[in-house]
């Protein structure tokens, strides 16, 4: 018999007196929930993304760009990775300054792993959503703005659309149906990497971004 | 570079614990991280309704997908390989090392770099690699230390928990070409960045370990704050995954309240900084992406913790470690001194289902019973019953119904059970008992003086001159 079958066997031969209802996790996030509105949700988001030393910025569809390409030249960055076929990469594009270089992700990583590892600055995605109660952003990584992005390069700059922020992870993966089919890769990103491993002394930048920037992008009229 | 790490028999547990106790820079370690963990996980609950409403649903979920177990690993197969992932059964170490070599060889790989897996510890992953002649590279900043200087994880979520920033700073100095001593942290890390960086792209293979799998969509999370997880499952050209058949959960929004447990017991934090979430490997249009991910699941006696209706609650078990933080024990002893793989009180429950209650009983006594563990554990397992259940079975008489485990009735002895089943004789018979008390109380002067464990650090005990119901015959007249 295959270890397959012996392991299922072991398992289906115990008899399992204890039956347990399917847990009802609807009614604990429904009894648990703030109820709160755009503004209410990016402040809470904001105040839980900078106490883990991520940088935020409040931009519009307007000027988004130049605000990113403004912090960028002012963090002294070469370069920026971008998507290779997205609408927020070619408008960075058509802004394109003469300081910074930008260089879309376009072919596979096969063919130039050591260039990303060792000579680009930064990058920029954008996030599919985000998690109000804990700082997080939501990454589904495509084949236009693969994984890497959001690791390999030193300062990671990620576009959020303030209408997009959910409340907790559950309201984001039920309003956004996860469950009928996830990606490859989905990820939640809250702040650069750190690590508190050398006796319990927190450092940022330990294998991904060392820097993470978010430009909150706001509805036009909306108050940021 | 790598020395072999041994874990150690059983039998010198109490010695490896005195030295531990002798070493007062040691003990200081510890309990000034023990503090550390325990302020950062109260920070994070400081609503006790919310904390055991969410540790009931949190027990829900791992006892319903217990209930379920064989039925969800079958749908976690059968979705995880529509999506690509190929998965494989191991019922002990050796075949889930025999499973990874054969991948390895297969693909000609000569490195591997490993995100944080304790069950690749509990195989002896980097041990078997290397006698293939592969290398296996640990890439989580705490295991790599770990590995630098020859030792094993002391801590399942810090596993240089014992080391002070001095001594890590000697170990680069002596074992990383071309640094010099410094004791600042930033400077430490940097350094470990450097080194693994160019171990990441260097690889052939990348292996984690996985926190929760869910099997209604084919998905393995695993959470982390360094991002050498992530590296590790989507640099190299091949992903493998390791874990325990128990860590599946039916459905994906079984996730977000084991999440939330999960980061704020362990570490105290709301979330972790990644939350990875994979469902496959890289699809034709992709750039990036491993070519092919695999997942090991390995039983080495969960199953028989399963087949037991109170020790299948071990399985409930998310290792977030918050019952060792809070372990009298362990913050004196710290996680060497147990010996094996897991440490603290959810190693002593689950190590004699791995390898056997013979070699592991000493770990059930090693216990004063106080109920930190049972009262901080998510997942509300009762880590304090399953431990005096232990107990019993190491006492238990072999070959009968009792004896349950494998290992089952290794710390019986002929003395003990006679000297027991006098008393359980003498206390059940009223006759007796009245006769026995008696002779007690007469003849107390001879007392032993010697009456083993009991008088190692305490007095010797002597019956009462009177009896109980003497000093009521006195009281009476
Ligand atoms: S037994 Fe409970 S407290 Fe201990 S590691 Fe497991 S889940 Fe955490």
């Amino acid at each position: 018999m295959s270890a397959r079958e012996e392991i299922l066997n072991r398992l289906r031969n115990t008899h399992v007196a204890e039956q347990q209802a399917m847990p009802d996790i609807a009614g604990w996030f429904g009894a648990h929930r703030r109820s709160e509105d755009v503004v209410q949700r990016t402040a809470r988001l904001r105040a839980a993304l900078e106490a883990v030393h991520t940088e935020i910025h409040d931009v519009t569809h307007d000027n988004w760009s130049s605000v990113l390409l403004q912090v960028a030249i002012g963090k002294g960055l070469r370069h920026i990775l971008i998507g290779a076929t997205t609408p927020h990469g070619e408008q960075l594009q058509a802004c394109q300054t003469k300081a910074l270089q930008l260089i879309p992700y376009e072919q596979p990583i096969d063919t130039w792993q050591d260039l990303l590892f060792d000579g680009v600055d930064a990058s920029l995605t954008l996030a599919r959503g985000a998690v109000a109660e804990t700082g997080s952003l939501i990454l589904w990584p495509t084949p236009s703005e693969p994984r890497l992005m959001s690791l390999v390069p030193s300062i990671h700059f990620v576009l959020l659309d303030a209408d997009t922020i959910h409340e907790d992870f559950y309201a984001a993966m039920t309003a956004e149906s996860w469950s009928e089919g996830m990606p490859t890769n989905a990820l939640l990103i809250c702040g650069p990497s750190k690590t508190a491993d050398i006796q319990q002394t927190l450092a940022y930048g330990a294998h991904g971004p060392k820097e993470l920037v978010v430009l909150i992008r706001h509805a036009d009229g909306r108050q940021a | 570079m790598n020395k072999v790490v041994h874990l150690h028999p059983m039998d010198d547990f109490k010695a490896r614990s005195k030295a531990v106790l002798d070493n007062a820079g040691q003990r200081k370690n510890f309990r000034g991280a023990m503090d550390f963990l325990q302020t950062k996980r109260r920070a994070q609950f400081p609503d006790q309704e919310e904390l055991q409403g969410l540790r009931e649903l949190g027990s829900s979920i791992r006892r319903y997908s217990l209930a379920h177990l064989p039925r969800l690993l079958e749908q976690l197969e059968a979705n995880l390989t529509a999506n690509g992932v190929q998965v494989h059964w191991a019922q002990n170490g050796p075949e889930a090392n025999a499973i990874a070599l054969k991948i390895a060889q297969r693909v000609h790989a000569k490195r591997i770099i490993k995100g944080k897996s304790m069950v690749s510890e509990e195989v002896g992953f980097n041990h078997f690699m290397e006698a293939a002649g592969i290398e296996a590279f640990e890439s989580d900043m705490g295991e790599y230390i770990v590995q630098l200087a020859g030792e094993a994880p002391s801590h399942i979520i810090m596993p240089a928990i014992h080391k002070t920033k001095q001594e890590i700073a000697q170990l680069f100095a002596d074992e990383v070409p071309g640094v010099t001593y410094t004791e600042d942290v930033d400077a430490l890390i940097q350094i470990g960045r450097r080194v693994l960086r160019r171990k990441f792209a260097e690889a052939d293979i990348g292996l984690s370990g996985v926190n929760f799998m869910v099997a209604e969509t084919g998905t393995l999370c695993l959470v982390e704050n360094e991002g050498n997880g992530r590296m590790c499952t989507t640099v190299p050209k091949v992903h493998i995954a390791i874990t325990g058949i128990e860590k599946v959960v039916e459905k994906l929004e079984h996730v977000p309240p084991l999440l939330s447990l999960l980061s704020r017991s362990a570490t105290g934090q709301a979330v972790t900084t990644y939350v990875n979430m994979i469902s496959g490997p890289r699809q034709p249009d992709e750039k990036d992406g491993p070519q092919e991910v695999h997942l090991i699941l390995l039983d080495n006696g969960r199953t028989q913790a399963y087949a037991d209706d109170e020790l299948r609650a071990t399985l409930q078990c998310i290792r977030c470690g918050a019952c060792m933080n809070h372990c009298p024990v362990y913050a004196r002893i710290g996680g060497h001194a147990y010996g094996t793989t897991y440490p603290g009180p959810i190693g002593s429950i689950i190590s004699p289902h791995m390898l056997g209650l013979d070699t592991t009983y000493p770990l059930a006594f090693a216990s004063t019973l106080c109920g930190a563990c049972s009262e901080v554990c998510p997942v509300k397992i009762p880590i304090t019953d399953i431990l005096v259940r232990l107990r019993n079975e190491a006492q238990a008489r072999p070959e009968t119904e009792e004896a349950t485990l494998r290992g089952s009735g290794a710390a019986r002895t002929l003395v003990a059970s006679t000297v027991w089943g006098m008393w359980s004789q003498v206390y059940s018979k009223s006759g007796l008992y009245k006769l026995a008390s008696w002779f007690m109380s007469r003849g107390r002067a001879l007392s032993p003086s010697e009456q083993g464990a009991w008088t190692r650090s305490r007095t010797p005990l002597v019956p009462a001159p009177k009896r109980l119901r003497d000093l009521m015959k006195d009281h009476k007249s």
